[in-house]
């Protein structure tokens, strides 16, 4: 990272610093100097748009920490007492419970994105596969943090998600039992989930530093999915992407704000402001929207260690996905069957988080089992057999020469 | 074969559509019909009338509160801007009617004194299982966020426009709709004893909650119409009030960092524009 | 474009310069709530103030009560510790001042100055030692007042410091007497 600048310290403290710990060379050949190409388009803001939304989740927790009791008797007290008393404290949990669907937003436009334009191809799957790892994580913290206000949907979904380890053989019932640290999802549950949501943020922090690594050695995928060739192609990343990721960082700021300020609740659930109570279910236990495709695929199959092994298997094939696609182009912007596939996945995917707030009944099961099969078919049967079917149009000799023809100049004007 | 794949894409599409439209008629029949209600703090604008919230504070503490509690509310909220605006002496008063039982004193005794504006408003019975006992088996809920507790499914495609039209007032609406919800049960229509027939309410069509609003049950002084209708209008504002006090100093709030953003957004983009200007991409 | 190419700098620079201003302005109201948050919440600042029944303590007794957290004390003195405060000039206390909150901040220490309004018998002081936090302990020390234990300060019997690493005179919050039985304090 630190090979991509031509900087000299000229000063003798920067001389004394560089010769001890070459931090300054670091941060600018890695966000400042850094050769990006110059073709990069909005889609590619939502890596940073993700990371600004991990730093603003951070921040704001903190902040709750601050004012919360992780307690099943004063928890969801102490999130009123936050709404209520605390100095804003009513934007910093709004910020906080809206900002966990912002960096799904984000994440998920983000995955969708390195989808498209191949960017999980050689040679840059481990940066692919640190970014499924993310999103695995993300998960885990955002289903811990739910838990943590102990509303009826906290307790129950906690209830439901850690049942799915039930479903192993033999020693599924020792595991969910050592989970909760007692015969059902109680105070000791409550605090170890507080410990993890606290502690899997910077462990986040870590491996989006990894990601960040991966492809800043293997260097920037882009819309063509050509690789620089020469300095034509590329621009440094500052001031030209800092300010464009800047740019959409407000913009996608305008779009959370309409959230926490007008819409708070639109994106949670109305029992989780009833008192989680062990007695009573909620009629329907329905997640996150971030994890309503997942569902649907859970609940597909009747049987449950098949539907527990399903609904993990659709996220490890992502782990594999570098090698499932066969095809010899990166960017879909230059397979003409592949693009088409795409959109299908991307509705698949939108079908499927449908049906997981729908009702497990009747016509839901039936289409949740046939837009289940067509997930797995894409990864398993569409990617690896399109490399060999399908006809490429012609790529372009670089990335200026495409830049140009875009703009309907020539490379020789 | 692309010809025959995007057909097919197509024709997935189309019946995608078909079937998303059937479930959302099927959705909205499950769960009362909720119907809109005009509210003085809807919108991004919105603010609540203190009036209002006054008289509807009024009803609950005529009415509801002999069974249900508003235990996260605070008799000092009732002076907190954004409320329903009374003075400080009005609270002092006012929790000074309610007996709060303290302690325990120098003699290990609990003991009970009359409410100060810091206290919380006191439940009704002592317990989940007194209230239980008191009431044939029901448990009345707590009402400081019951405003926000329920919820009827909007379904396809309001959800998706509620976002534009920033819906928010589907717990008042759906209050106001359960308490004028009372009617004749239909004929042939089996009401089990102890439950009362009611069109509005979320999960069933009886309650354990007799008609508690009747024309005329609350003096109100100010002239406004005494009926059941105005009533459920006047405490299902005041019940958003309790569950989101916060209400009008988030849309204020909101209001100015909305201008802010967008100022800066466009600052931000002429920024960008000139910084790119030399570039081709 | 290329013919306002004197122009630009002036007007880049300009646009430059308001959006780094709007943004500083940006970054330092997002600040705000972040900091404002650890001020005391509104329940706590509800609970600023308490009433105190005091028609139980006696000549020569004393009461802590809690007020914000903190412990207050409050005497009812006996005639000869008011005397043996009375007895120092002013002149010669390690800290001159009454440090109560109800009169002027430059107000001495005279006893009067440190006991409650016409109630001379009875002092109401924060219960803690103006060296380090900790609590003191009553009727100890060389005065025959409080003494800190954690670090050696002596108090008098008036609340004011006489020997140790203490100083200033234990804090007199704002209070009153509401009636003749009851005290409220902040």
């Amino acid at each position: 990272m630190a090979g991509h600048t031509k900087y000299v310290p000229q000063s003798a403290p920067a001389k004394w610093l560089e010769a001890r710990l070459p931090v300054i060379s670091l941060i600018r050949g890695s966000f400042v100097d850094f050769p990006t190409p110059k073709n990069l388009n909005y889609w590619w803001t939502f890596g940073g748009i993700a990371f600004f939304v991990l730093v603003v989740q951070i921040v704001t927790g903190i902040v709750l920490v601050m004012h919360y009791t992780p307690h099943v008797d004063m928890a969801f007290r102490s999130v009123e007492h936050i709404m209520r008393d605390v100095n804003f404290g009513w934007l910093i949990r709004y910020l906080h419970s809206n900002g966990a669907s912002m960096f799904f937003i984000a994440v998920y436009i983000h995955i969708f994105r390195g989808m498209y334009y191949g960017s999980y191809k050689a040679p840059r799957e481990i940066s692919w596969i640190l970014g499924v790892i993310i999103f695995l994580l993300m998960m885990a913290t955002a289903f811990m943090g739910y838990v943590l206000p102990w509303g009826q949907m906290s307790l129950w979904g906690a209830t439901v998600i850690t049942n799915l380890f039930s479903a192993i053989p033999v020693v599924g019932e020792a595991v969910v039992t050592w989970l909760w640290g007692g015969f059902s999802v109680g105070n000791p549950t409550l605090n170890r989930f507080f410990s993890l949501h606290y502690l899997l943020p910077f462990v986040l922090v870590g491996i989006v530093l990894l990601h960040i690594w991966a492809f800043h050695t293997t260097g920037n995928n882009n819309p063509t999915g050509v690789d620089p060739k020469s300095e034509k192609d590329t621009i440094p990343f500052h001031p030209y992407y800092t300010m464009k990721d800047l740019l959409a960082i407000v913009v996608f700021m305008i779009f959370f704000s309409w959230f926490v300020f007008y819409l708070p609740n639109y994106l949670g659930h109305a029992d989780n402001y009833i008192e989680g109570n062990p007695l009573v279910t909620p009629a329907h236990i329905v997640p996150e929207w971030y994890f309503l495709p997942f569902y649907a695929i859970l609940r597909a199959v009747p049987d449950k260690l098949g539907g527990v092994l399903l609904m993990f298997g659709a996220i490890a094939v992502l782990f594999i996905l570098p090698w499932l696609d066969t095809s010899k182009v990166r960017s879909g912007t230059f397979r003409p069957l592949f693009k088409i596939f795409f959109w299908l996945f991307a509705f698949y995917c939108v079908i499927l988080g449908w049906l997981g707030a729908m009702p497990a009944e009747g016509i839901y099961v039936t289409l949740s089992q046939i837009f289940t099969t067509l997930y797995f078919v894409h990864f398993l049967v569409i990617l690896p057999m399109l490399g060999f079917i399908e006809k490429p149009s012609r790529l372009p000799e670089s990335i200026n020469d495409a830049v140009l023809a875009d703009n309907g100049k020539t490379s020789a004007a | 074969m692309k010809t025959f794949l995007v057909k097919s894409a197509r024709a997935l599409t189309v019946a995608c559509g078909v079937i998303m439209a059937g479930t959302a008629a099927q959705a909205a029949g499950e769960g009362p019909h909720v119907e809109r209600q005009q509210w003085s703090f809807s919108g991004p604008f919105g603010q609540f009338d203190k009036a209002q919230l006054q008289r509807g504070f009024q009803v609950y503490r005529e009415v509801c509160a002999s069974c249900h509690g508003l235990n996260y509310v605070a008799f000092r909220n009732l002076a907190d801007d954004g409320g329903p605006g009374f003075s400080e002496d009005e609270v002092k008063a006012l929790a000074a009617d309610y007996v709060i039982e303290d302690g325990p004193d120098d003699a290990g005794d609990m003991f009970e004194r009359e409410g100060k504006p810091f206290d919380r408003f006191p439940s009704p019975f002592a317990n989940e299982q007194a209230a239980r006992a008191s009431n044939n088996g029901a448990y009345p809920p707590d009402l400081s966020l019951i405003a926000k507790a329920r919820a009827v499914k909007r379904g396809f495609p309001w959800f998706v426009t509620d976002i534009f039209t920033q819906y928010q007032e589907n717990g008042p609406d759906y209050l106001y709709g359960l308490l004028t919800g009372y009617h004749e049960a239909p004929e042939g229509f089996e009401v089990p004893v102890g439950q009362y027939y009611n069109t509005g309410f979320i999960s069933g069509q009886t309650l354990a909650m007799a008609p508690p609003l009747s024309d005329e049950i609350v003096e109100y002084t100010d002239g406004t119409p005494m009926t059941v209708d105005q009533y459920a209008r006047d405490v299902s504002a005041f019940l958003m009030w309790t569950a989101e006090p916060k209400l009008e100093e988030r849309k204020q709030l909101g209001l100015g960092v909305m201008m802010f953003l967008i100022l800066f957004a466009s600052l931000l983009y002429f920024t960008k524009r000139k910084i790119w200007k030399d570039v081709d991409h | 474009m290329e013919h306002s190419e004197t122009a630009e700098p002036n007007r880049r620079d300009f646009l430059y310069l308001a959006t780094g201003a709007v943004g500083a302005v940006g970054v330092g109201a997002i600040a705000w709530p972040f900091i404002h948050q650890m001020n005391p919440d509104a329940s706590a600042l509800a609970l600023a103030s308490i009433e105190v029944d005091v028609s139980a303590i006696e000549v020569g007794q004393s009461i802590t009560v809690t007020w914000r957290g903190k412990p207050v004390f409050i005497r009812q003195r006996t005639d000869k510790e008011i005397s043996e405060a009375n007895s120092v000039p002013v002149s010669d206390l390690p800290d001159p001042i009454a440090r109560n909150l109800n009169l002027e901040a430059n107000a001495e220490a005279t006893d009067v100055n440190r006991s409650a309004e016409g109630k001379e018998p009875w002092l109401v002081m924060v219960g803690i030692c103006t060296h380090l936090g900790c609590v003191p302990l009553g009727e100890a020390g060389d005065f025959g007042g409080w003494f800190c234990p954690c670090h050696g300060s002596h108090y008098d019997t008036a609340g004011r410091i006489r020997k140790g690493p203490a100083p200033e005179n234990m804090l007199v919050p704002p209070f009153a007497f509401v009636d003749d039985e009851t005290i409220r304090i902040g």
